[in-house]
């Protein structure tokens, strides 16, 4: 078996950027790029959004929360699963970068579920004619912000770094299966909620000139979540290796500049 | 990958799979609990509990709905195509409320009545402004509601 360190292509690329001093460097130079994007798609996505999307012929104008709702529930999964995915990496290749990806990832991913719940909510109140019911969509989605705050106590309340990854990491597998449930709930069971729209395998049942707006608010949604994550592994590693070389380092160099 | 790491990466899969194995026996035992409601044709197989409140789901029926005159009350068929309950209410409806659409009502069976305490309107997954709905409406002679929901069958 060839060794990780030795080995060409994947490997050594996947070790590469897991080195922090590496990602450091990437993270530094990209972010400002990355929120310059942000706020140019979320001034696209909500001025075509709430401005020039038609209304629509059955909700008016109250389905306009579409463009904060679906987005932030998207998020809130593909949240998870890059959380699930780290933790993974954690317990196998024990990477200092992806438990720092995890970590950082959870009260964004709890912030996302947590828009998608409220706004869920508010719209609900005039069309459902209830602010909420137990039903399966609405009930799984509760319990991811429920994993996102279990994950966020759990690694807090564990001194030790390392066991904290781990802990940290398990619930985020066992949590990982809450994911399809999510997406399938409005289909296995019967539910107040309403089925899927855009990511069905026929055409999207929604107006092209609404569905464009509502893909950028969705691009918006994960540049917005790659510029705060790089932004907070970024502190998460300066703060954890501060003792090491390289940030202090790194330190000398910014004051000179 | 080191022999080390590809039992760690082993050991995490079948952690998964066991996993997703015991949620799936799980959900699948709670099937009846995890439904919101029952459809008319399960109401009228005699599979909805008697003496209790529980959910009835489906789709106004076309023509059905009877207000009274005096006050809030109504009365409107739920169906799911193949059977029909009448359903008993007195309140105020949702702004989706309106026929061919579906509902979904908390309530008890009286006497083959379904009384009403709480009546939801459940929205499709169609979105499209209002010249669109016209034109298909044009094209279907006003169908257009009801071949939508039941592609959705």
């Amino acid at each position: 078996m060839p060794n990780a360190t030795t080995s060409g292509g994947f490997w050594r690329w996947f070790h590469g950027f897991g080195s922090p001093p590496r990602f450091d460097a990437f993270a530094r130079h990209s972010v400002p790029w990355l929120a310059g994007v942000t706020i140019v798609l979320f001034a696209i996505g909500l001025i075509g959004g709430l401005v020039y999307a038609p209304t629509d012929y059955q909700q008016g104008e109250s389905f306009r929360i579409i463009y904060v709702h679906v987005p932030a529930a998207w998020m809130g999964m593909l949240v998870y699963v890059v959380m699930a995915l780290a933790g993974a990496i954690t317990l196998v290749w024990r990477m200092k970068l992806a438990d720092a990806v995890a970590r950082a990832s959870a009260p964004i991913g709890a912030a996302f579920t947590f828009l998608a719940l409220v706004t869920g909510s508010l719209w609900g109140k005039p069309m459902w004619g209830t602010y909420w019911i137990w039903d399966a969509r609405l009930t799984s989605e509760l319990i991811l912000l429920f994993l996102y705050l279990g994950y966020m106590a759990l690694t807090n309340a564990i001194s030790d770094r390392q066991s904290a990854a781990r802990a940290g990491a398990i619930l985020a597998l066992v949590g990982l299966v809450n994911i399809p449930i999510i997406h399938y709930s409005v289909e296995w069971w019967n539910t107040l909620h309403q089925g899927a729209t855009v990511s069905k395998f026929d055409a999207p049942s929604i107006d092209t000139r609404m569905l464009i707006p509502l893909l950028v608010m969705a691009l918006a949604y994960q540049f917005y979540y790659f510029t705060v994550l790089l932004m907070r592994v970024r502190n998460e590693l300066l703060s954890s290796q501060r003792r090491t070389q390289w940030v202090q380092q790194l330190l000398v160099n910014e004051k000179i500049a | 990958m080191t022999p080390k790491r590809r039992q760690r990466l082993i050991l995490v899969l079948l952690l998964l799979a066991g996993l997703a194995l015991a949620v799936f026996f799980t959900l699948n035992a709670l099937k009846h609990n995890i439904n919101l409601f029952f459809t008319p044709s399960q109401i009228v197989a005699g599979e909805a509990p008697e003496g209790v409140s529980f959910r009835i789901g489906g789709m106004v029926q076309d023509g059905s709905v009877q207000r009274s005159d005096s006050d809030l009350s109504l009365q409107f068929g739920v169906t799911d195509t193949a059977q029909a309950v009448t359903v008993k209410y007195t309140g105020i409806l949702p702004d989706l409320f309106r026929e061919g659409q579906g509902v979904v009502a908390l309530g008890q069976l009286q006497d083959g009545l379904f009384v009403a305490s709480e009546v939801l309107a459940k929205h499709d997954e169609n979105y499209m402004p209002p010249e669109v709905s016209e034109a298909l409406k044009q094209a279907n002679k006003g169908k257009y509601s009801d071949t939508a929901n039941e592609a959705k069958q």
